[in-house]
């Protein structure tokens, strides 16, 4: 499916919809069925409902009917106001973008017009720092080169500059051209990639030749990102409104229930069912009882011929009586303190984060009690244990290794004086640093450049370089500028081949200003450069220098390059061309032209590149594995560097102590037999006090993911820490859905893009809002600003969410089962007639001023100190096993009610039998008796 | 807890002494926490300057925009308050042995002289109960009570003669005693209009009243409902010897039931004119807050044995005084076999004669003192270190984790 722009037509403008954006769930009409709808959907709404429906027949209803309507009303009105009032607020916001004034272009002149008149076609000229209105394809901008800056914060959370350019069809056209320009674009139908855009432009004479050109995301602004350092960009409409690329990939992610919250909702339906039978048993007791006794008595009246209806009238009067076992209030209290836990995690000091200024922040207010239940914690590796700050450390330069002594190549005289002296290798190597990446230099007022890269990787080759003499000055379109020692060269970068987590590499394609030479520049991890070293080059010394620097656990990147002839490199570019313009598998059409390219390389050496472990890391992570959590690390990065990274931050032990079980293998059979025998040691080991942890690396986990899923499971209950090294974004989903598969209660950190699909598959996403964005931190439950805040965030704000609400639910149940055993036990002695014991307000007063509201005190309640639970990690073994909720805790409350509900019973009736027998002084002397021990309860219970 | 909350002994398994280490560890912090805060504001302070000086340089960390915010707010750190850090005082006292031992034998010293001046007082009640209901139907009629007391043409009177067994200092009061009557079915429980009787504006709401809400004419019956269609209408009289004990019916309400739920401008209308005759007939010119015996009446019962307030005698009687009680025999409890007592009693300062809250007062607080010895024994035969590590359960299972 296709979609033809035709650019500044009037007549095609009507095909698709208008730009105005909506984001509101409800609108003033069917905000009301609609919000209605949604709340009756969850079962104990619906369950209120029919109780206060019932409460309206007043030959049944025990109490007044404002005793249930008065709360139920409140709730409801209550939430849906809540709704309503985000709601407005989209409205709002969604009003002023669709209101804000655009330039466009309409018949050849430029109008200011609102945002929501947008049509697909029109021209939209926007200036420097304007929020883009919908997704363009860039035609022109004010920077003669073509490009502009933009900040894409709004759509990916990555918060540098990226550049986008013209589409070269486009390039030299002036504004007075721009406003005329006639052509079509034809673009796939609108999709939710934010990182590609399969499409094409072909101008209509007589605007320069009318080739097809291929267009990228490169050559797009995507609605809501911002234009930066750009006097102004103009571009054609191709998705608008709610059609955008922003607009497509909004969604309702789905809510997390927590597992206290399931079992919350299962002991509510066994209430539920008890309630049936009491019912029941009751129901049919009284029909009894009022058929042999009371219609002896005839001061009770009964007529002798009853409608049919009378049948009923008991047994719902008994199921109104007991309704109260499901207190309403249940569903506020929790709701309150769900959203005061939440509120103390982002009040909390003490996981603030200083250095980036970032507190912790709950986005989900629901999930907390979760947090103490996490039974397997499944983290990343970079910029989560680490802390994502890029040094350039090492280097093995043709067979010579640098910065051995000292740790520091850059304080290495021996690398120091190779510069000075020009040599050849050194300088070749430092060239591929500064220029094979996609770095952006910015040159302040002042004269000092900084460099705005996607990657930490290339920002530290580049400044590594820059520190070596070799300073990228400037990059403006296709020419970089580069300084050593005084001298200037200029290069023309004619190709980028793009780095791609397939590819695990990137190149370059320059040509020296002054000699014309061209060059191919590549950088790439090891195992995807080395194989392409031309013949005859000795590796041996750079594969080991590769081992001897992942062991260091340092990354590693081989670097590389390769005069090219012109004729190769023509020959070359139009496949290249050519594969950039495909519509259909332009990613595998480009990767393959790529490889065309990309062989018989001379490897320069090798870059090591240190990534320091976060404060507190060790700490934390030994922490809480006293305290029972399992951990997975998830890593992209390489197997050597991932297990001395797990070695160094205490997850896995080092031999005698430890050891690691290695899954791997090229073909299913080897893998098969690989996970075989690690099966097998685990089984026999498991009852031995050693440390065992497998380590697989991605390739095998594909094939064990889709061919050995069950033996993996297996493995994966048994072993307490495993290290899975190369694994894709989608690949570290699957683990998270395995182990929650397998009933465990999962934890997702990480930082960036890639660790959002598991950050929302697992109970608990926490993202740590690093230096690979915010994307993490957004999609996830909670953000924090590193990872040894995680260990307060569960031993404390989780176990204490845990046990305050396992408290407090089953105590809502109890003091309600309370007075409930306390009317059934009155309805024994008045004729099992269904009488209420208590007035209505007497039942509402309890239920709201003595109970309920008193009760919220919990939300402080802290049973042992902070420090006490951080000295006992083991403490929280309590909460992840459930030990506090439970249907056997739950029996007990139950068991505690019944109890006090015939204490207090026998005692009233006894101590106020013959002449204080009356009515109201025994309610009053039985509810005051059921508040005292109720109170007497909520002290002993909280600490 | 805000609560002054004892720690629960259910739980022995708690780290005590950490506990209390760390409360104390607590106080510490709290002491340190001043400078320290100040400290922190100091160094957010100084930050935010540096920001402010380093505005006009680059910095390769963070964009302009999170600098423009950072300066905004000076710093995103939460703001401090003992609440918001959950740092609140509490008290948590720990339920050592000595404690809890101390508390149940001060609790068994305070309940067990209670108890036994309740029973004491219970035992100084005089108490005469004479069921009548059975010996008052005429011997021919013992087979069919039912018709006995529906028949109006016999006579319901009866005499009983009760003995006086001890001394009874006056005030006595004279009780009925019903048995197996429920005014506190739902049926009948919720048969009445208490603004009908509260109001004379209202006498024409009868709603709940159902099934005696009208006559059958269609006029509201004035008071209706239940409870007062079914009156209590026995009487009695006593004598001693010659002498006339005369019953005092004065004040035998609730005061507050006589001037503020039964109004004293209304008048009892249409009440017992129906086909079926429940109780009593009340004198139409009589006002509500008049008619006490149904105001007793209407103050129903919670159990369905109960005793209500007929009048008092102001006569001391002595042991031995033979007293005739002449009472006539209207209320029908024979269709649904209740029982009728008539109860002559004296009061203490407690009520009437109840031993309930003595041997309750005496049972738990023995039980009390009992629960202290056994526990002071076995803190003595087997007594257990405060804050014992090894008692932690994952230090006792290792292995069951």
């Amino acid at each position: 499916m296709k979609r033809f722009v035709y650019i500044n037509d009037e007549s095609y403008q009507n095909d698709y919809c208008d730009n105005q954006i909506s984001n509101t769930k409800y609108t003033l009409w069917n905000f009301l069925p609609k919000n209605l709808w949604e709340q009756f959907r969850r079962f104990m709404n619906q369950y209120f409902l029919l109780i206060a429906c019932l409460q309206l027949w007043s030959l049944i209803t025990p109490v007044n009917p404002a005793s249930t309507w008065g709360p139920l009303i409140v709730i409801f009105a209550v939430s849906a106001t809540k709704e309503a009032w985000d709601d407005y607020n989209r409205y709002i916001s969604d009003k002023q973008a669709n209101e804000k004034k655009v330039w466009i272009v309409k018949n050849g002149a430029r109008k200011h017009i609102q945002a929501q008149d947008i049509r697909v076609g029109n021209i939209v000229w926007i200036r420097e720092n304007e929020e883009v209105p919908c997704d363009l394809v860039l035609t022109g901008t004010s920077e003669p080169q073509g490009i502009c800056h933009v900040e894409t914060a709004a759509l990916d959370g990555e918060i540098d500059l990226k550049t986008r350019v013209i589409p070269t069809t486009c390039i030299g056209l002036d504004s007075e051209q721009l406003h005329k320009i006639k052509g079509v674009i034809e673009c796939p139908i609108p999709d939710k990639d934010i990182r590609r855009f399969d499409a094409n432009i072909r101008l209509f004479p007589p605007f320069i030749d009318n080739d097809i050109c291929p267009l990228t995301i490169n050559n797009t602004l995507l609605q809501s990102c911002y234009l930066r350092n750009t006097e102004w960009a103009c571009g054609v409409a191709v998705y608008t409104g709610n059609e955008t690329k922003l607009g497509m990939s909004r969604g309702v992610p789905e809510p997390k229930l927590t597992a206290m919250d399931a079992m919350i909702d299962k002991l509510t339906g066994a209430i539920f069912l008890f309630q049936l039978a009491v019912v029941v048993v009751l129901g049919s007791a009284g029909n009894v009882w009022k058929d042999t006794e009371a219609r002896k008595q005839w001061y009770v009246k009964y007529d002798d011929d009853e409608p049919w209806y009378q049948i009923l009238v008991i047994p719902l009067r008994f199921e109104l009586l007991c309704s109260i076992m499901i207190p309403i209030s249940i569903k506020v209290s929790l709701d309150f303190v769900k959203s005061m836990y939440a509120k103390f995690i982002d009040w909390d000091e003490e996981i603030y984060d200083q250095e980036t200024d970032t507190p912790a922040h709950a986005a989900n207010t629901a999930i907390s009690e979760d947090l103490g239940q996490v039974e397997y914690i499944l983290t990343d590796k970079t910029g989560t244990l680490t802390e994502n700050k890029m040094i350039f450390r090492r280097c093995c330069i043709a067979g010579t290794l640098y910065g051995n002594e000292s740790g520091d190549a850059l304080k290495d005289i021996e690398l120091l004086n190779a510069v000075a002296d020009n040599s050849p290798h050194v300088i070749k190597f430092l060239t591929v640093m500064a220029l094979c990446n996609t770095v952006i230099p910015i040159k302040s007022p002042s004269g000092t450049i900084s460099y705005k890269a996607q990657s930490q990787d290339e920002d530290a080759l580049v400044n590594a370089a820059s520190n070596l003499h070799v300073v990228l000055v400037s990059k403006n379109g296709n020419n970089a500028e580069i300084h050593f020692n005084r001298r200037v060269i200029q290069y023309e970068i004619l190709d980028i081949l793009e780095f791609t987590s397939d590819r695990k590499r990137m190149s370059i394609v320059i040509s020296d200003s002054q000699s014309g030479k061209i060059f191919l520049l590549s950088k790439g991890a090891d195992e995807a450069i080395l194989p392409l070293a031309y013949c005859g080059q000795q590796i041996k010394t750079f594969v080991d220098a590769v081992d001897k620097y992942a062991q260091l656990g340092l990354r590693t990147l081989c670097l590389g390059w390769r005069e090219l002839s012109l004729e190769e490199y023509l020959e070359w570019s139009r496949l290249f061309k050519e594969a950039n313009s495909a519509l259909v598998d332009r990613e595998w059409k480009v990767a393959e032209v790529c490889q065309k390219l990309e062989h018989t390389l001379d490897i320069l050496g090798i870059s090591a590149i240190e990534d320091r472990l976060q404060d507190g890391v060790p700490e934390t992570i030994e922490i809480l594995r006293q305290s029972g959590i399992n951990f997975w690390m998830l890593t992209g990065d390489k197997q050597s560097t991932a297990i001395q990274i797990a070695l160094l931050c205490n997850l896995i032990s080092s031999e005698p102590k430890g050891q690691l079980l290695y899954i791997n293998g090229k073909t299913e059979d080897e893998v098969a037999r690989s996970l075989e025998r690690v099966l097998l040691t685990m089984r026999i080991t498991s009852s031995e006090p050693k440390e065992l942890a497998f380590v697989v690396d991605g390739w095998a986990l594909e094939i064990i993911l889709t061919r050995y899923k069950e033996a993996f499971t297996e493995l994966a209950v048994l072993s307490k820490t495993a290290i899975c090294c190369r694994v894709t974004p989608s690949q570290k989903a699957q683990l998270v859905k395995l182990l929650k598969s397998c009933d465990y209660r999962t934890l997702a950190i990480g930082d960036g893009g890639n660790d959002v699909r598991m950050i929302q598959q697992a109970h608990i996403g926490v993202g740590i809002s690093g230096r690979e964005g915010l994307q993490a931190a957004r999609a996830a439950d909670y953000s924090i600003g590193k990872f040894r805040f995680l260990k307060r965030l569960i031993l404390v704000h989780g176990r204490y969410s845990y046990n305050r609400t396992a408290f407090l639910s089953q105590y809502s149940f109890y003091k309600s089962l309370l007075i409930c055993f306390i009317q059934i036990l009155f309805s024994f002695v008045s004729g099992i007639a269904g009488t209420s014991l208590f007035n209505s307000v007497s039942l509402m007063a309890y239920n709201v001023f003595y109970t309920s509201i008193p009760v919220l005190t919990t939300v402080l309640d802290k049973d042992l100190s902070e420090k006490t639970v951080t000295q006992n990690p083991e403490i929280l073994l309590y909460c992840q096993a459930g030990r506090l909720l439970n249907p056997s805790t739950f029996a007990g409350w139950f068991g505690r009610s019944l109890y006090h509900a015939i204490v207090v019973f026998l005692i009233t009736i006894h101590a106020y039998a013959n002449e204080k027998s009356e009515m109201e002084e025994l309610s009053m002397v039985a509810l005051s008796g059921s508040i005292w021990l109720q109170a007497f309860v909520v002290t002993l219970e909280m600490r | 807890a805000a609560s002054p909350a004892p720690r629960s002994a259910r739980a022995p398994s708690l780290p005590e002494s950490t506990a209390e280490a760390a409360g104390a560890g607590r106080a510490a912090r709290g002491v340190y926490r001043g400078p320290e805060r100040r400290g922190g504001g100091g160094v957010a302070a100084a930050w935010g300057m540096m920001m402010d000086g380093s505005a006009a340089g680059t910095s390769n960390g963070g964009s302009g925009a999170d600098g423009d915010a950072a300066r905004r707010n000076n710093t995103r750190m939460p703001k401090y308050s003992k609440f918001t850090q959950q740092e609140l005082p509490a008290c948590k006292p720990i339920l050592t042995p000595k404690w809890v031992v101390s508390v149940f034998f001060l609790v068994g010293v305070v309940f067990v002289p209670v108890g036994v001046v309740s029973l004491l007082a219970a035992q100084d009640v005089v108490e005469i109960i004479d069921r009548y209901d059975h010996a008052c139907v005429p011997p021919n009629m013992t087979d069919n009570k039912l018709a006995y007391i529906k028949n109006d043409t016999i006579s319901k009177e009866c005499t009983r003669i009760l003995t006086v067994t001890k001394e009874m200092k006056q005030p006595i009061y004279v009780y009925y005693q019903l048995d197996n009557f429920y005014q506190n079915h739902r049926r009948y429980v919720k048969s009445r209009n208490d603004a009908q009787l509260r109001d004379y504006k209202k006498s024409n709401t009868t709603t709940s009243c159902d099934p005696e809400r009208f006559t059958a004419d269609g006029k509201p019956i004035v008071p209706c409902g239940l409870i007062a269609w079914s009156l209590f209408n026995d009487t009695y009289s006593f004598t001693r010897g010659k002498e006339n004990l005369t019953v005092n019916k004065k004040d035998i309400s609730w005061k507050s039931d006589r001037e503020h739920k039964f109004a004293k401008n209304v008048y009892p209308s249409n009440f017992q004119n129906g086909a079926l005759i429940g109780g009593k007939k009340l004198n139409s010119s009589i006002p509500l807050s008049e008619q006490e015996d149904l105001i007793v009446w209407m103050r129903t019962a919670a159990l369905p044995t109960f005793r209500k307030l007929y009048g008092r005698i102001y006569v001391d009687l002595k042991a031995n005084d033979t007293i005739t009680v002449r009472l006539s025999n209207n209320y029908n409890t024979y269709s649904f076999g209740g029982k009728k007592k008539l109860v002559l009693s004296t009061a203490t300062w407690l009520g009437g004669k109840n031993d309930f809250l003595g041997f309750a007062y005496l049972i738990v607080g023995g039980l009390c003192i009992f629960l202290a010895f056994a526990f002071t024994l076995l803190y003595l035969i087997k007594p257990r270190k405060l804050g014992d590590h090894n008692y932690l359960s994952w230090n006792r299972h290792p292995a069951g984790r």
